[in-house]
């Protein structure tokens, strides 16, 4: 969200902005001041300066988000095996309570940075900030950022991340995309998991699951695995070398990326590269 | 449910306005949501007499305006009218749209109450 550029004008809300101008007395006196101005500015200003922290390093920074046991953490441990010695690895965690994803992840020999958040519902760019602070960064490639299992409000904070990562496991319901579309509009990937269940289950279809993603306007594309049982999980790994290459080129042009709807960008899609001035 | 926060966020952008207007109190706040900014109006609604206790905002008004669910068509180039879970085009059915509005979260506009200058001695 950009608070200079006039990007959270739209057609729905510019009438609030022309004609009277900035001020215009009403007639009991009291003045009436158009303001628009995104909310969330506070943590937009956050987000974007975690954003630099990354794109100085070239590093990419990847938001997972699903329900509670969609097998985030499962994918992330299969992920970081797969990856040992060609790509460097961090991980931030975000849960109500406990290390427990942290360990996981520690125990496969890459750093993690746990957030517990006590009751909040998801990350915000200042928890990020904060574990960034902890996570050390050297020979890093991509960071992970595990956020909060829950489908609604993860989605209405950037956290300076460069693509957002959804999964949807086979147990939920081919029919969550249409239940939840503030998340699912937000996918840059949308990664259907735990796929070596379908045989069991009646009641989901991944082309189903596809179509009312379509459905939200979204051209994220769609990839099916089994973390556990490794189907799959090349068409991942090659989504995310691609996409480490692509932001280690971004960053010697000195560009960045926001992922394609980030909250209160009022769909404007524009790339948002900008040049940043370093040392 | 981050409501809390949000009017946290709210008041910390009114006061600031407030502030420079030299505003003795604030009578009318008024916001634009759209269904998909993931603000659910009533929530926000309760949450804000708590997080505007003692401040110049305690006994403002907060409007909340919901701007409709809009996509243009990439195909066909209408602009339609949508809803939340299907942001498909009205005219020729295809999902290649890009969103006009409804996703947005902005203070639109403040009443200020703002004293009258001093009569000069």
């Amino acid at each position: 969200m950009c608070d200079t550029c006039g990007c959270n004008i739209t057609p729905g809300n510019r009438h609030l902005i022309i004609g009277e101008g900035k001020l215009a007395r009403t007639e009991d006196g009291r003045t009436a001041v158009s303001v628009l101005q995104g909310l969330l500015s506070e943590n937009d200003h956050q987000a974007a300066h975690n954003r630099e922290h990354f794109d100085r390093r070239g590093i990419l920074a990847l938001n997972l988000m699903s329900s509670p046991g969609a097998g985030k953490t499962r994918l992330l441990e299969a992920t970081i095996d797969a990856l040992k010695g060609e790509l460097g690895i961090a991980v931030i965690e975000g849960d109500l309570e406990t290390e427990n994803d942290a360990e996981r992840v520690r125990a496969r020999g890459v750093p993690a940075i746990q957030i517990a958040t006590g009751s909040a519902c998801h990350l915000d760019a200042h928890m990020v900030h904060d574990a960034l602070h902890h996570l050390p960064l050297e020979g890093v490639d991509i960071v992970f950022i595990e956020n909060v299992g829950n489908l609604v409000c993860p989605a209405s904070f950037d956290l300076g991340h460069h693509r957002n990562v959804i999964l949807l496991s086979v147990v939920e319901g081919d029919d969550k995309p249409a239940k939840y579309p503030v998340m699912f509009r937000a996918a840059d990937l949308m990664l259907i998991t735990k796929t070596d269940l379908l045989p069991f289950l009646d009641d989901f279809e991944p082309a189903a699951a596809e179509r009312h993603l379509r459905a939200l306007a979204c051209e994220a594309p769609v990839l099916q695995l089994s973390a556990s049982k490794g189907p799959g999980m090349e068409e991942w790994l090659g989504w995310l070398r691609g996409e480490a290459a692509a932001q280690r080129e971004r960053a010697t042009r000195g560009e960045s990326l926001r992922p394609s709807v980030a909250p209160d960008a009022h769909g404007h899609d524009h790339d948002h590269a900008h040049h940043h001035a370093h040392p | 449910m981050h409501e809390l926060a949000l009017c946290q966020a709210l008041l910390r952008q009114v006061e600031a306005v407030a502030a420079e207007h030299n505003a003795s109190s604030v009578s009318r706040i008024l916001l634009r949501y759209g269904p998909l900014s993931g603000v659910e109006p009533h929530l926000l609604r309760q949450a804000y007499p708590l997080a505007a206790a003692g401040t110049p905002a305690e006994g403002a008004e907060l409007v909340m305006e919901e701007s409709p669910v809009r996509v243009r068509c990439r195909t066909c180039g209408v602009e339609s009218e949508a809803v939340p879970n299907r942001l498909v085009c009205a005219a020729c059915g295809d999902w290649h749209t890009d969103l006009v509005s409804g996703d947005e979260l902005l203070l639109a506009s403040l009443e200020l109450d703002i004293p009258e200058d001093p009569a000069p001695e």
